[in-house]
């Protein structure tokens, strides 16, 4: 054999490998897909969905933890929305390059890898001890939106480090000021990317059950929340205490609740997937 | 500082630039090592040299443009009708708004064309909806571009081919009404059509305009500017008219750079 030929058979032996790997994971991702709709696909109707929590299982909903995710959801994405954009302009635009916001960067990106638990106990330290904010939708959201935050502030620098500096360059020669800058051409221009990352952080956020357990989010709350003091629970608390139940109707409950929770992330992806080509068709 | 401070509008603007002993570092790095020279109003001046010998660098201290760049820093003074441009009180934005800049690879913004003409506009905070299109129009007469896109304003600037936008780019320089423009390789990334285009604009300009061109192609120095000036690794060799300096430059250097004999 000639280094040609071994290099062929290297070449396929890879390959064969690499779609071996893909597909264990595809196929146990449908496996389990496959697995939960079988136990929870005909136990969701539209009550399922309006009915507050009971003790018998056939009788109970998912209303009150879809309504705390909701919630969280909404006032997660107001809090770390503004914060986190704003931090990555500063970080890209502002900051003086240098030792500081060096440290600053590898700080934030290891942030992004912190165990979602410890900002758990964050959020119950500061928000529901010394804020008195209790295990409230505030406390909630505020303690997320940390978890999400580094997240966020990533996309939104790598987006607008894809903006060409060409454009930059042009804007600022035309007379523009810095904030003129970002906000008419730097903005526009990254605005795909820096959506696609607030959605991927969000749609991580509307699956976190630890850090909201921490805080002290509830299993059982007997209506929807209708202010942000107000207690919760979310669609993972709600799964992780059905899947915990002894009696079998509790299981296909848990696993209806799960159908929905993957398909709201899903639907989010989706979106965030949607912005990402219609973002880089733009760009070119 | 205002605009009319920096402009004498009693000179009708047309402003003088004096360079007095600059020199420019990036970090360690002296790019510029001490060059003055004066360019005079309504002239076309070129400049050139090989590649990396600064004059990139030169031309976007008038504009101010290196500002941004980490750790770059100026020594000596740059006069615009008298005015230090780099003293401490100057608005920048102003004095861009004076200075237009074209760039090497045409670099329109990804709106349309007429949002591309009316930006500069819009930025100085002017509103007036028959204001600004009677000045895009206009500017994109001037960049003789008014006939082959005034049937379509509306369609991305991205779509218009490599020469069509690097004019669109000289028109959204003309709409702000500066009165001195700098190019830096304006036509480098050109075809020659599209090319002699832009050297028959410029020529036009001249009129108005006080130019400052970048160049890599001497045929393009020696038909369109009034002044050349040589530059040789961040030092000015030799700057005189250009009639006399593609003649009967006073140094070898010039002599070798423009016959070719290196660079
Ligand atoms: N941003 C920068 N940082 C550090 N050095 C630079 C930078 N820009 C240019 N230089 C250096 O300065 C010198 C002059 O560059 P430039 O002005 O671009 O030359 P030219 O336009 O004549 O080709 C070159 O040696 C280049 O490497
Ligand atoms: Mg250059």
């Amino acid at each position: 054999m000639n280094n040609i030929q071994k290099n062929r058979l290297k070449d396929q032996i890879f390959k064969i490998w690499g779609i071996g790997c893909t597909l264990f994971g595809l196929v146990i991702l449908f496996f389990f897909i496959g697995d939960i709709l079988i136990d929870g696909i005909q136990r969701i109707d539209w009550s399922f969905i309006t009915d507050l929590p009971s003790r018998k299982a056939e009788k109970s909903g998912i209303y009150t933890a879809l309504m705390g995710s909701i919630w969280i959801l909404c006032l997660t994405t107001v809090i770390a929305l503004p914060i986190g954009i704003a931090a990555g302009i500063y970080l890209e635009e502002y900051s003086k390059k240098g030792k500081l916001s060096a440290l600053l960067e590898i700080n934030i990106s290891n942030l992004a890898g912190v165990p979602s638990i410890i900002y758990g106990l964050l959020g119950l330290e500061v928000f529901v001890r010394i804020m008195s904010l209790g295990a409230s939708v505030l406390a909630g959201s505020l303690t997320l939106s940390l978890l999400i935050l580094p997240i966020i502030i990533v996309a939104t620098r790598e987006a607008i480090k894809a903006v060409p500096t060409s454009i930059k360059d042009a804007s600022y020669a035309l007379g523009a000021s810095k904030w003129q800058t970002i906000w008419y051409q730097i903005l526009p221009a990254s605005s795909g990317g820096i959506l696609t990352g607030v959605i991927l952080a969000l749609s991580r956020a509307v699956g976190e059950t630890a850090p909201l357990i921490v805080i002290g989010a509830l299993a059982y709350v007997p209506f929807a929340p209708s202010t942000p003091m107000d207690e919760f629970s979310v669609l993972p608390i709600q799964i992780f205490n059905w899947i915990s139940r002894p009696q079998h109707g509790f299981i296909e409950n848990a696993a209806a609740a799960i159908i929905i929770l993957l398909l709201i992330t899903f639907v989010m992806n989706g979106i965030a997937v949607y912005f990402r080509n219609k973002w880089q068709k733009k760009l070119k | 500082m205002t605009l009319d401070k920096i402009i004498d509008p009693a000179l009708k603007k047309v402003p003088k630039i004096e360079v007095k002993d600059v020199k420019v570092w990036y970090s360690d790095f002296n790019a510029i090592k001490g060059i003055s020279m004066d360019i005079k109003p309504n002239t076309v001046t070129a400049f050139i040299g090989p590649s990396g010998c600064g004059k990139s660098t030169f031309l976007r201290l008038f504009n101010r443009m290196n500002d941004y760049i980490d750790g770059f820093k100026l020594d000596g003074k740059i006069k615009i009708n008298g005015d230090n441009i780099y003293k401490k009180k100057i608005n920048i934005e102003e004095l861009r708004k004076e200075i237009g800049m074209v760039f090497q690879k045409p670099n329109p913004f990804p709106k349309s064309i007429f949002d591309n003409v009316a930006y500069g506009l819009k930025i100085q905070g002017i509103n007036d909806k028959k204001f600004i299109a009677e000045r895009v129009e206009k500017a994109l007469k001037q960049a003789d571009l008014w006939n082959e896109v005034k049937d379509d304003l509306k369609k991305s600037a991205l779509s218009l081919s490599g020469g069509q936008q690097q004019r669109l780019c000289i028109a959204r320089t003309l709409a702000v009404e500066p009165s001195i423009i700098l190019m830096d390789e304006p036509t480098s990334a050109l075809d020659p059509i599209s090319t002699a285009k832009i050297e028959e604009l410029i020529f036009e300009l001249k009129e108005k305009y006080t130019i400052i061109i970048v160049t890599h192609n001497m045929q393009q120095a020696s038909r369109i500017s009034d002044y050349t000036a040589f530059f040789y690794l961040g030092e000015l060799i030799e700057f005189d008219k250009t009639k006399k300096i593609f003649t009967n430059p006073e140094k070898q250097q010039t002599e070798n750079y423009i016959t070719g004999r290196f660079g």
